[in-house]
């Protein structure tokens, strides 16, 4: 199905593009523009690593008020009670529902850390210029760009119970602080996967003549 | 599509001679397993169905109360907007805002954009700024996250199981019916196919 054929598009100094995925032969130095969907056309993601970096300080600055402030808090019959995301998971495991405990504590602890820690090696690895194991680590970029979405389950928690217990005094969800950081981590984990290329992997281990 | 194109893989750029798809098949990149070409078999006309289904279902589903909530026989009834709604009122507005584009703006647009750009296509012409809606379709799919918003109903409704009975609304089997048809509407879009139809049409 698909022949040999020296080297990469940026060596043969055509770009693919990032809208359509039509090849186009990239002529100077002008903003060029896809033929076929007029998206602008860049050999790599412009600015990459500096724009991946920013995002994934920002959502780590977001990620302890994120965990340690309440998310929301739960008042019934005067009794108020704040909960954490980690609480949260607590409460489900306590009350014997450990599937669903798996679910959030994979979604909201396990999902953010893991991307978090993927996206810093991968920065780390292409400024160091490492060439080992492209082919994973391409594979664990897809994976961040895939499981990021399911972070937001908390936040849709916290979305329904506000909108379900509202019964005056006798029970009321109010969301908290936590639960925007919470928010923000998600959108800026997602927005970081969304600016790193994982082309540059492979830039860093051809220089090295692999 | 010629012979064998030449293509270059999104993933790690390697440039490479691409031959005719089978229906149905995967093309993927040999050096870093990135996906090159999915092809489907009737991409536009299945995906389009999907669509009409799903648009139908997104109606319902935003229409009707989703989960009524039933604590020493005082009742509240949701629908998918109201959270938001309650959440704005709350003060935290940049949650209302996220839940909203993630649960309900981005799905509308994802819906919208593939009905806007498959009808005409189906239908044999190209319709008024088609590229910036399809790239655009693109760029919103990531952030509709609806089967996500189901895993959350179902975290809630077990959480207030002690605190009362939960009843499940008419929109919500309309809700879980659409991701199914929505996912399928997803996995059957090839739109390699549908810029062919653009190009061979300008």
């Amino acid at each position: 199905m698909t022949g040999a054929a020296p080297g990469t598009a940026l060596a043969a100094s055509c770009a693919v593009c990032h809208d359509c995925g039509l090849l186009s032969r990239l002529r100077g130095h002008a903003a060029a523009r896809c033929s076929r969907c007029g998206a602008g056309l860049h050999a790599r993601k412009p600015r990459s690593l500096e724009r991946t970096w920013a995002f994934v300080i920002a959502a780590c600055l977001c990620y302890l008020p994120a965990n340690l402030l309440p998310i929301m808090r739960v008042t019934s019959l005067g009794r108020g009670e704040a909960d954490t995301i980690l609480s949260g998971v607590e409460y489900l495991l306590t009350h014997g529902m450990w599937p669903l405990a798996l679910v959030v504590f994979t979604a909201s602890i396990f999902v953010p850390i893991l991307k978090i820690t993927i996206l810093v090696s991968l920065l780390v690895s292409v400024q160091r210029r490492s060439s080992w194991r492209p082919r994973e680590r391409t594979r664990m970029y897809r994976l961040t760009e895939a499981i990021g979405r399911w972070s937001m389950v908390d936040i849709f928690v916290v979305t329904i119970l506000v909108a379900l217990v509202r019964l005056g005094n006798l029970a009321t969800v109010e969301a908290m602080p936590g639960a925007v950081f919470f928010g923000a981590v998600v959108v800026l984990t997602m927005l970081a996967a969304e600016s790193f290329d994982p082309r540059l992997i492979w830039d860093r281990s051809e220089a090295r003549g692999i | 599509m010629t012979a064998a194109a030449l293509v270059a893989c999104h993933d790690c750029d390697l440039l490479q001679r691409l031959g005719e798809v089978p229906e149905g098949a995967t093309a993927l990149c040999p050096r870093c397993g990135g996906v090159l070409r999915r092809r489907r078999r009737n991409s536009v006309e299945r995906t389009l169905a999907l669509t009409y289904a799903a648009s139908v279902l997104f109606v319902v589903a935003n229409a009707f109360p989703f989960l009524g909530f039933d604590m020493q026989g005082r009742e509240t009834q949701t629908t998918l907007f109201t959270g938001v709604i309650d959440l704005w009122n709350q003060g935290v507005q940049e949650i209302a805002v996220l839940v909203a584009f993630t649960a309900v703006l981005a799905p509308l647009l994802q819906l919208s954009l593939l009905l806007y750009v498959l009808m005409p296509v189906h239908l044999g012409f190209v319709p008024w700024k088609m590229a910036p809606a399809f790239r655009l379709l693109r760029h919103v799919q990531p952030w509709s996250m609806m089967e996500v918003f189901l895993v959350g109903i179902l975290v809630a409704v077990t959480k207030l199981q002690d605190m009362a009975s939960v009843v499940p609304g008419l929109a919500l089997w309309a809700f879980a019916g659409l991701i199914v048809v929505l996912a399928g509407a997803t996995a059957s879009l090839d739109p390699e196919a549908v810029w062919q139809r653009l190009e061979a049409r300008r």
